[in-house]
């Protein structure tokens, strides 16, 4: 848990983006069927990370929180980095969640969240040319992402099994 | 669930009563069960966001487990009952005959204990709730989930519809007076279900 120490930690909540600039980390807790978004500058040393629920916002008529979403999210995000001194051009992608946290599940009411959470934030970033560099996607374990805008490293916590660094 | 903001004090109470009634049925059969006194919170009905329900239970990456179930019938909606994994254990070793300690961590037998239990309590919620409204609420087959308390309970909402900033939420704690079992009551209901809800009691919304 020492990784959760230190104070130039930055906590982003569910439907919440957060940009900071080296040494900074970001750190986002419990993602389950949601998907977390990490895009980093490596030259400006600027990242962002991303914790969206849904992927899509046009299922919806009325959009307060535009974090919430993947389509809506990501490109918000990298207005911000951009207004930090990223360049969008310059950046690339680690994502970690989309699990499927239930067993004995009912397929029509859960119609696989995070797998659909995870296909919209990979087409996204695709359409805006944003290349992924790692992602720890799928599975039935939640994850806390860590990510450290010094180096561009994603920290995946779970229970029950070692820190991974992607 | 916008719409339903046009809830007055009368409504938000009528529904911490319904939680009440509910729940006083499910604690008196939770104690039956484990042979224990049960002890339960005043039931509270609010709008809260996401993170403010996480808040009543405990920290985003606390070990949890969950039993979620669906609702069909008069008043779709949605039931979790959150338990701390010392909870979880320890409510596996009473209904199993063994000795506090025993489990230390939960095998597939453990897991159905667990999903049983949710069986049991929504079923006695639910009976007297439809005993007093006369609406008929049938739960699904149980799902159940244990892992980081944020990874669970936003991914059983989001999967449940539920993904408003602030989501109606009937909600109380359950509890053994020492500690041995502490969980987490949590009643969502879809929109439009209020309304039936509330016209069964011959108020209207």
């Amino acid at each position: 848990m020492e990784l959760s120490k230190g104070n130039a930690e930055i906590q982003v909540g569910i439907a919440d983006y957060k940009v900071a600039s080296s040494p900074h980390r970001l750190i986002t807790l419990g993602l389950g069927s949601c998907v977390g978004v990490a895009l980093y500058d490596p030259v400006a040393k600027v990242g962002g990370l991303l914790h969206i629920m849904l992927p899509d916002s046009t299922q919806f008529n009325n959009v307060t929180k535009p974090a919430k979403f993947a389509d809506t999210g990501i490109p918000l995000m990298i207005e911000e980095i951009k207004r930090k001194g990223g360049n969008p051009s310059r950046l690339t992608a680690k994502l970690a969640g989309g699990a499927q946290m239930f067993s004995g599940l009912d397929e029509k009411f859960v119609l696989n969240i995070g797998q659909r959470n995870a296909a919209m934030a990979r087409e996204i970033l695709s359409r805006l040319g944003i290349r992924i560099l790692a992602e720890e996607l799928g599975g039935n374990r939640g994850r806390t992402m860590i990510f450290d805008t010094s180096n561009g490293q994603v920290t995946i916590r779970t229970i029950g099994s070692p820190i991974k660094v992607i | 669930m916008a719409g339903n903001r046009v809830l007055t004090e009368t409504h938000m109470d009528v529904l911490k009563e319904i939680g009440n009634i509910g729940l006083g049925n499910a604690a008196t059969a939770l104690a039956t069960m484990v042979n224990k006194r049960i002890d339960m919170a005043v039931p509270q009905s609010r709008f809260l966001s996401l993170e403010e329900v996480m808040n009543l239970i405990g920290g985003l990456e606390e070990v949890v487990s969950c039993v979620s179930l669906r609702l069909d019938g008069d008043v779709p909606g949605q039931i979790l009952f959150i338990f701390n994994l010392e909870s979880t254990f320890n409510l596996v070793d009473m209904l199993m005959g063994m000795e506090k300690g025993t489990t230390r961590e939960l095998d597939e037998m453990g897991e159905s204990v667990v999903k049983e239990i949710g069986n049991v309590l929504t079923g006695s919620f639910l009976s007297a709730i439809s005993s007093m409204t006369g609406l008929t609420m049938i739960p699904t087959v149980p799902m159940f989930a244990t892992d980081m308390l944020g990874a669970v309970l936003s991914a059983s909402l989001v999967a449940g519809g539920y993904v408003e900033e602030h989501i109606l939420t009937i909600e109380t704690l359950l509890f053994e007076n020492q500690e041995q079992i502490k969980g987490h009551f949590f009643l969502f209901t879809d929109q439009g279900s209020l309304q039936t809800l509330f016209n069964s009691l011959g108020l209207t919304l």
